[in-house]
């Protein structure tokens, strides 16, 4: 019963003579967990953006639940797409509470003082949080803000890039770890974009890996592990693996 | 003490008119900033360009600003037709709101480039329009910022609205400028806590305002905000709370002592017949003339001299009475305005040196300045060098200062005593020419025109029978002692009178 969420048909986007997405072409069904891997500049955060018109393609097109985004208004698309990105962007100036009804308050609806609480409730947050202003939370708690702010509209597509960069690790392991439970919980089709290989092995179902503008590998993480999908896709396998060796080493 | 808190309690007027045009200027120039910034956040271009024209506006004098709105609003009438004012409020209001302009414009564009991009990502990603990023994220992330701009605009507005006293709008720098000319240090000090006080509680009130922003303190900037909402709409109300002030009849002052007074004087004999009067003071020459002409000013004093040699720009010499008809005649074909006649005094320009050099030098007549001119200093109003009758004396006899400096009349005559300067361009009225002990030299070839004074009324008032006849009886009544009488009753250091009381003195002594 996958259907396809989302499409990218010959997708190009180019700053003046330089490629920065090269005539990517992808299917994504819906509820699938995938994760975009590659070093900076490799163009995996153009191609996120393409999706909710943060950036406008050169060439090509996007389609989402079958219709293509051009299409679709801008802000309706965006209402409908949840995006979290790394530098979190909570507005200053509203509360959490506020920062999270933003969505369904642009669209003329008020988010509940319920549903407020079972969003801060998903994101493992107290409740009493609602009330507080971002400058008086920890980043992991701001983030995890950012998580139910994009879920507040019930999308069906969580778009999220470098989610956790700016986070400590054990926050980041936590929170990756709860966004993964709310993508199987809501049935989401959720698209990461990371560079690190770990994190994209451990949470996603399927990792494509991009360098210079183009899909380089598009394997299942077991497969990754196993050896495949070519040079440039080891030689990001290869980092953490050396890594485990290491630790496993130090242990004996 | 004393006299100084009478002079603050005598201010209300002046600083109701203060309030409202410091408020209609930084209102108007906050109208017109913030758009601008608005346009400049999504083009470079312009945040360069609308900086650009902000701080080059913020170069020219303020002083200058104002009295460039005269003829450039002269010349606007061309289309706006004869109605626009050119005096008063609203070339003050456009100086000082171009002038509010810059601190505005700067903060916002400073507030918006500062923004974090992070939060300008989230609110697009969120879906927001152009609209509501505006209204919901920028606009209240940037209100501090701007707040804060306006504080600074505000301090300055209502410290160069003083100067609107200079074209003619009745503000806080009218006991200042009438103070500095008579050398009344009272009503310089008044003018000045006046206006510094009313920009401290401008600041405050602003302040608040800017922190409950800040600060997300929503009764803060409430009370700010209702606090100076109280205080233009107080200024209102005295202002216009009167009413019938269509029907008052204008009086205009150039800005010396004895036109203050003649003003006064005036004033005083209409307010007698029941008429509600107003003084528009401190007009420069040019100024009060043609603001006669349009009608913004009913009913001012000149004198012949100046209006030959000025408006009619004629460098011949005529006798005293082919003079006034040639006059009266010009004007009724070119400007309309109508002369009452003559006030029954000249005050002509005439060089003046100290008595006691008049005696040492044997130096009677401008003749025998010449040969010495160059190792003079000969001190000027500020209009004096720039007159047409100071060229032709100089060119009649040749005359070649060694320095010429440019003084407020009042100190003119003190450089005179301090030695600053050998020889003045002085009024032959002027009571400090008796009271100095100070010597006129003749005009052997009458370089100088005659100065008849004369009292001109606009072409409007001109028809009021009323006006004339309560004004006739002042033609002939004042002789050049009575005058300078009254000068130097309000311009002598010890025991000063007010211009009112002065004026109420020479109606007595002329009989009126």
């Amino acid at each position: 019963m996958s259907s396809t969420a989302l499409a990218f048909q010959q997708l190009t986007k180019s700053y003046g003579a330089s490629d920065a997405v090269r005539g990517v072409s992808l299917e994504i069904p819906a509820g699938q967990f995938v994760a975009l891997v590659g070093a900076s500049g490799s163009g995996k955060s153009t191609l996120l953006k393409t999706v909710n018109r943060l950036v406008e393609p050169t060439e090509g097109r996007v389609t989402f639940e079958g219709e293509d985004v051009a299409d679709l208004p801008l802000a309706a698309l965006r209402r409908r797409i949840g995006y979290v990105f790394q530098s979190i962007g909570l507005f200053p100036h509203m509360t959490v509470a506020e920062n999270i009804a933003i969505g369904p308050r642009l669209a003329g609806e008020k988010l509940g003082e319920g549903r407020t609480a079972e969003l801060l409730e998903l994101v493992e947050l107290d409740r009493a949080m609602a009330g507080r202003m971002p400058d008086a939370l920890s980043g992991g708690q701001r983030q995890r803000v950012g998580v139910a702010r994009a879920l507040a509209a019930e999308p069906h597509l969580l778009l999220m890039d470098e989610p956790f960069g700016a986070l400590d690790p054990v926050t980041r392991d936590a929170l990756g770890e709860r966004v993964r439970g709310l993508h199987e919980e809501f049935g989401l089709t959720t698209v990461m974009v990371t560079h690190d290989m770990a994190e994209a092995l451990l949470l996603a179902d399927r990792v494509l890996v991009m360098d210079a503008g183009c899909i380089v590998a598009d394997e299942k993480p077991e497969a990754l592990v196993a050896g495949a999908g070519g040079e440039v896709a080891q030689a990001l396998v290869a980092v953490p693996r050396h890594q485990a060796e290491r630790l496993k080493e130090l242990g004996q | 003490m004393n006299g100084l808190w009478t002079a603050l309690m005598g201010l209300g007027d002046q600083l109701a008119a203060h309030v409202l045009l410091s408020a209609a200027a930084i209102a108007l120039g906050i109208a017109v900033a913030l758009p601008m910034a608005v346009w400049a956040s999504r083009s470079d271009k312009v945040a360069r360009a609308s900086l650009a024209f902000a701080s080059l506006v913020q170069t020219i004098p303020s002083l200058a600003l104002l009295a460039l709105f005269f003829p450039i609003l002269l010349s606007l009438r061309s289309v706006f037709g004869e109605g626009l004012p050119t005096l008063g409020f609203l070339p003050a209001l456009l100086a000082l709101s171009l002038y509010a302009l810059l601190p505005i414009l700067r903060n916002a564009v400073t507030a918006q480039a500062n923004l974090d991009p992070g939060v300008l990502e989230a609110a697009e990603g969120v879906g927001m329009s152009f609209r509501q990023r505006l209204l919901l994220v920028e606009a209240p992330l940037a209100a501090p910022y701007i707040m804060a701009g306006i504080r600074t605009a505000a301090v300055w507005t209502i410290g160069a609205a003083t100067l609107a006293t200079t074209i003619g709008q009745k503000s806080l720098g009218d006991p200042i400028f009438a103070g500095l000319q008579t050398q009344n240090w009272v009503l310089v000090l008044a003018g000045c806590i006046a206006s510094a006080g009313l920009a401290l509680v401008a600041d405050t009130l602003l302040g608040l305002i800017e922190r409950g922003f800040r600060e997300r303190r929503r009764w803060s900037w409430l009370g700010g905000l209702a606090a100076v909402a109280l205080g233009v709409g107080a200024a209102l109300f005295a202002q216009f709370g009167g009413g019938e002030d269509e029907d008052r009849v204008v009086i205009g002052a150039k800005g010396f002592s004895e036109q203050y007074i003649l003003a006064r004087l005036i004033g005083q004999r209409l307010e007698g017949q029941g008429f509600a009067v107003e003084y528009r003071d401190g007009l420069g020459s040019a100024v009060a003339h043609s603001a006669a002409a349009s009608g913004e000013v009913d009913i001012y004093v000149d004198y012949t001299g100046t209006i030959w040699a000025n408006q009619m720009k004629r460098e011949d010499n005529l006798p005293r009475d082919e003079m006034y008809e040639a006059i009266e005649e010009w004007e009724n074909e070119n400007t309309g305005l109508v002369m009452l006649g003559r006030l029954g005094f000249e005050n002509a320009y005439g060089l003046a040196v100290t008595q006691e050099r008049a005696n040492m030098t044997g130096l009677q007549s401008i003749e025998d300045l010449a040969s010495v001119a160059p190792q003079l200093t000969i001190g000027g109003d500020p209009e004096f060098f720039e007159r047409p009758e100071w060229i032709a004396v100089r060119d009649a006899y040749g005359l070649r200062f060694g320095e010429k400096r440019n003084f407020s009349p009042t100190f003119m005559y003190n450089a005179l005593k301090s030695g600053e300067a050998q020889v003045i361009g002085a009024y032959t009225s002027d009571g400090r020419i008796e009271a100095d002990n100070l010597a006129i030299l003749a005009d052997p070839k009458g370089a100088f025109p005659n100065y008849d004074a004369v009292i001109l009324l606009s072409p409007e008032t001109g028809r009021n029978e009323a006006v004339v006849e309560a004004l006739q009886p002042l033609v002939g009544a004042i002789d050049v002692a009575a005058m300078r009488e009254a000068n130097y009753s309000v311009d002598r250091e010890e025991n000063k009178l007010s211009f009112d009381e002065a004026a109420r003195r020479l109606a007595e002594r002329a009989g009126l």
